[in-house]
């Protein structure tokens, strides 16, 4: 690293940002830097699927000049990495997939429109669990991302690459997507802040669609403080996503330092049952009496359906997929198997050939629980099921500001060792149920385990972003988890 | 044995949105393939469908003329199945919650008999595209098959009525009131040509007086009212046929071939899909609403049964004039246009059935390309009535005015000197010189029995007529020809 980063690292968005309005470095040699840092550090973690030198340098020349001209926002000029999930037009966008290898995006998503107006820079796309199915990145079509705190474990998954590379130091921040735990997870794994938004905060429009009902966008980065950022620029409401949220975003940043006395904190029962890793609860519980020494209450409340939760998703979330992935048949984009026979035999070579095994098992999985005579049995099941889990929530929100829990049962586990599917998918018993009952939550970092991060899951109500970013941020400001780094980084950057 | 036939039809209507249903590209008929599908129509990853509020006005406003039930919430299902002009994997409908649930439809038969038709529900659903099959090859000559997206997207309403019809007549009824009432509505062009309006025909057949419906076959995508009725046809023929022979119809979907006016086997029940629907996650459901369903209520333009009864009624016209002209809005706003001008509806719906209808029928053309104008035909009518013209003379106008060669009744009349003669001492002139080179038939006129005299009169006034070149009024020449010829006897 050259000379002229000593003084912000480590970096955050919040750090370089004030570095770009000091004047103290330009766009071009923040990224010229990641882009080095990737070149130096990616071939070992493969966190990044496509890395755009040449658009990112072109806009953070662009971004120089705005900031010359004296238009200059936040987001100006900082690099960015966004998961290979957000369509970017010219750019290639795979989702992690054989299937989407050779698809050029022919325009943006919502949010990267967003971004780009905002002036950031984005250094390129980041590798993922194939279509955002698994909670490892070893799913991804180009190989598992590696975690940068040790190197034999996984980073967590589906935006393994983002949190791996953020974790490394290759980007400040990136935007990741959560279904069932997505953004959170990895967050967890990497030792980084990771919130998923409440459902409709942030448009899906231009987001490869895993499971509709569930999938939302959001920021991962080093700090609560950079997540508030990001969030204040990506959200809001989009007349090209009909489950959108017509409301208006908060100024998320100016709610960080609100004092957190009189905070009413519930402890969900259900989220320190048996198979929490002692090192993981120790470090949940530690947390909260740092909360407790910031005048928050704390009391034990229930979420008695918490154990339907993975079994609900495991039918809502695959049927949609099926439904979602159909339109990967070869015909219009995408992978098209050599000399088809007829059309049939086209979709058959096209998908067997394009989708890989986790892929194919959940459109199996999906296809099955939606088809005459399962449907009624499975899917319209699992859709009351969500209502009671969304109702438990609700509830529980009556009598607490927010729940706190782990936000995995373990720290990252090793590359490889979860051969079975379903224990892979006992992974996010903790953060799927909220992506069913669409509140927001945010895993912030709370302790190591084994040299590996732990994180600190908070949950709050339908659109209490604002009270989550607060509360993680103060935590951040009495404890220092956030800031610590990988030696990985540390050599390598 | 007697057998009944029991119809139901599955009518698609594509709604005249500008924009499609789910994207703002164009409707638009007839552009080069692929050229009207954007981003969301060709199912690209990432791409989220937003429901056309118009398209939805549009159902509810269908909803609201067949007093149907409006659904305060409706919703988008995905119906699944994989083909080629079919982006998404899916095809977006309304399976478990159409917005618009039970209403009834009345139909009127040729005899002046009406039936209601129930309609069972109509929902609303995206088109797919369309493969296009002929003469497209590959770099090495093999045979390939084109997709045009451009229809992907178009909205429709699918109209699914109860199996109520007893007869092909019945069922191409229903057809044209659907056709009637969309078009009066000005939510479907209606034209079927360019698709705008196909049906799926239901048909069965049981022994008269049985109660429960034989097994049915659906015949596929007729596009004419004609089709319709032939499909029918070969279809109950084809399965009575079969039952007398001791077999049993099966379940299946078959496609009618108007070239060799015959049903063929698509698929049968076996090979049906399982469609696994599911609510769609993209859209949420559309709430509705009172104060919106009345507005829209109390906007709806006169409807083909209300307008019927005001022409019977109000206007003197008889049942069945009546009926044919109210059924095209069109036709009717011709109608009543020409009507306001000359201020006499039954001639003006003499002219609208007759000349009108004839001329209009020769050359295929619809009403609304008449190169008579209603003004015009008003405005000529009212010649006739102030008896500037007579009834023959005004044919002749008319078909000048078909035919471009002036831009009024007025104009043509003086050009051609169509000016009816009433002038007595004229008509007397004529009457004279007639009567003096016809002494053989005034001879024999005389001769005859005075009752058969009215008959031979007929030949004097011919003369007259002729020699005026069409412009004596007739009753004129009659009754001084009548007051002549008798004062010789």
């Amino acid at each position: 690293m050259s000379d002229h980063t000593a003084d912000y690292a480590p970096e955050t968005v919040t750090s370089l940002a004030a570095a770009l309005q000091r004047g103290d470095a330009s766009s071009r040699e923040l990224t010229t830097d990641y882009l080095k840092r990737i070149e130096r550090a990616d071939s070992t973690l493969n966190s990044f699927i496509s890395v755009t030198a040449e658009q990112a340098l072109a806009a953070a020349d662009a971004a120089d000049q705005t900031r010359a001209e004296g238009n200059a926002g936040y987001l100006t000029g900082i690099p960015l990495a966004l998961k290979d999930i957000f369509c970017t037009r010219g750019v290639r966008t795979s989702c992690g997939s054989k299937m989407l290898d050779n698809f050029t995006a022919p325009y943006s998503a919502t949010v990267v429109e967003k971004l780009n107006a905002a002036g950031s820079v984005s250094l390129g796309k980041t590798n993922m669990d194939e279509f955002a199915m698994g909670s490892s990145n070893e799913s991804s079509y180009y190989g598992a991302v590696k975690n940068p705190w040790d190197l034999t474990a996984v980073p967590g998954g589906s935006s393994g690459g983002s949190a791996a590379a953020v974790a490394a130091g290759l980007a400040p921040a990136s935007l990741g997507t959560d279904t069932g735990g997505s953004i959170r997870q990895p967050a967890a794994f990497c030792g980084i802040t990771g919130l998923k938004p409440t459902y409709g905060r942030v448009s899906r429009y231009g987001i490869i669609a895993y499971a509709s009902s569930l999938d939302q966008a959001g920021p991962m980065a080093r700090t609560a403080e950079d997540c508030a950022h990001l969030l204040g620029n990506v959200a809001g409401h989009d007349l090209r996503d009909s489950t959108s949220m017509a409301r208006c975003v908060p100024d998320y940043a100016a709610e960080l330092d609100a004092p957190l006395a009189g905070l009413k904190i519930g402890l969900p029962r259900e989220y320190f049952g048996d198979g929490l890793d002692p090192a993981v609860e120790s470090a949940v519980r530690e947390a909260v009496k740092v909360y407790e020494s910031l005048g928050a209450t704390v009391r034990d409340v229930s979420l008695p359906h918490t154990r339907y939760a993975t079994p609900a998703y495991y039918v809502i979330a695959p049927a949609e997929a099926s439904s979602n992935l159909s339109r990967f048949d070869g015909v219009r984009f995408g992978h098209r198997c050599d000399n088809p026979d007829d059309l049939v035999d086209l979709y058959k070579r096209s998908r067997a050939e394009g989708f890989g095994e986790e892929v194919k098992r959940r459109i199996l999985i999906g296809t099955h629980t939606l088809s005459e005579g399962f449907f009624d049995a499975y899917y319209i099941k699992a859709q009351k099921i969500r209502r009671l889990i969304r109702q438990d929530f609700l509830d529980a929100f009556d009598d607490v500001d927010v729940l706190m829990g782990p936000t995995t049962p373990t720290p990252a586990f090793d590359l490889g060792a979860q051969s079975d599917p379903v224990s892979m998918y006992l992974q996010d018993i903790y953060t799927i149920a909220i992506n069913l009952a669409g509140i927001p939550a945010i895993s912030v970092p709370a302790g190591m385990a084994g040299g590996r991060p732990t994180g600190l899951q908070i949950l709050g109500p339908h659109f209490a972003e604002a009270r989550l970013l607060n509360v993680a941020h103060q935590f951040q400001q009495a404890t220092d988890w956030h800031q610590q780094r990988p030696a990985f980084a540390k050599e390598m950057i | 044995m007697q057998w009944e036939t029991v119809i139901g039809l599955e009518v698609h209507v594509q709604l005249a949105t500008r924009s499609k249903i789910f994207s703002g590209a164009s409707t638009a008929f007839g552009a080069g393939p692929n050229t009207q599908a954007c981003a969301v129509d060709l199912g690209m990853p990432g791409t989220l469908p937003v429901v056309n509020e118009q398209a939805v006005a549009m159902a509810v406003q269908f909803g609201l003329g067949v007093n149907a039930d409006i659904a305060e919430t409706s919703v988008f299902d995905r119906k699944n199945y994989f083909y080629a002009d079919l982006p998404k994997g899916y095809q977006t409908s309304q399976m478990y919650h159409p917005i618009v649930g039970p209403g009834e439809l009345e139909i009127s038969l040729d005899d002046d008999v009406t039936r209601r038709i129930g309609i069972h529900h109509a929902h609303l659903e995206e088109d797919a595209g369309k493969s296009l099959h002929e003469s497209l090859t590959d770099d090495s000559g093999r045979e390939m098959t084109g997709i045009d997206l451009n229809r992907a997207g178009t909205p429709l309403l699918e109209i699914v009525s109860d199996p109520d019809m007893r007869s092909a007549k019945e069922a191409s009824a229903y057809l044209r009131a659907i056709h009637s009432i969309v078009t009066y509505l000005g939510i479907s062009d209606g034209n079927m040509a360019e698709g705008s309006m196909r049906c799926d025909v239901n048909v069965s057949v049981r022994p008269k007086g049985q109660a429960e419906f034989g097994t049915r076959a659906e015949i596929k995508n007729v596009n004419s009212f004609r089709f319709v009725e032939q499909a029918i046809a070969f279809e109950v023929e084809r399965q009575i046929e079969l039952i007398e022979d001791g077999g049993d119809v099966e379940q299946e979907t078959r496609l009618y071939d108007p070239d060799s006016d015959e049903t063929r086997s698509m698929r049968t029940k076996e090979e049906a899909n399982d469609y696994r629907y599911f609510p769609c996650p993209d859209l949420l459901p559309i709430v509705l609403d009172q104060a919106y369903i009345d507005h829209l209520r109390d906007t709806l333009p006169e409807l083909p049964a209300d307008k019927r009864a005001r022409f019977e009624n109000q206007l003197g016209l008889s049942a069945y004039d009546a009926g044919v002209i109210a059924a095209s809005r069109d036709m009717a706003d011709y109608f009543e246009e020409a009507m306001n001008v000359c201020g006499d509806a039954k001639q003006a719906a003499n002219w609208v059935q007759g000349e009108l209808s004839a001329a209009l029928k020769r050359e295929h053309l619809d009403v609304t390309r008449s190169p008579v104008s209603a003004r015009q035909l008003g405005e000529l009518i009212s010649r006739v009535q102030d008896d500037t013209i007579s009834g023959k003379a005004a044919k002749q106008v008319f078909q000048a005015l078909w035919d471009g060669q002036g831009e009024s009744a007025d104009e043509i009349i003086d050009a051609k000197g169509l000016k009816q003669v009433t002038d007595t001492g004229a008509i007397d002139a004529m009457i004279d010189d007639v009567i003096a080179q016809s002494p053989q038939q005034v001879a024999q006129y005389v001769e005859a029995e005075p009752e058969k005299r009215g008959k031979m009169i007929g030949y004097f006034v011919g003369q007259v007529m002729k020699a005026s070149r069409g412009t004596a009024n007739p009753q004129q020449v009659n009754q001084r020809l009548s007051e002549k010829l008798d004062a010789l006897v």
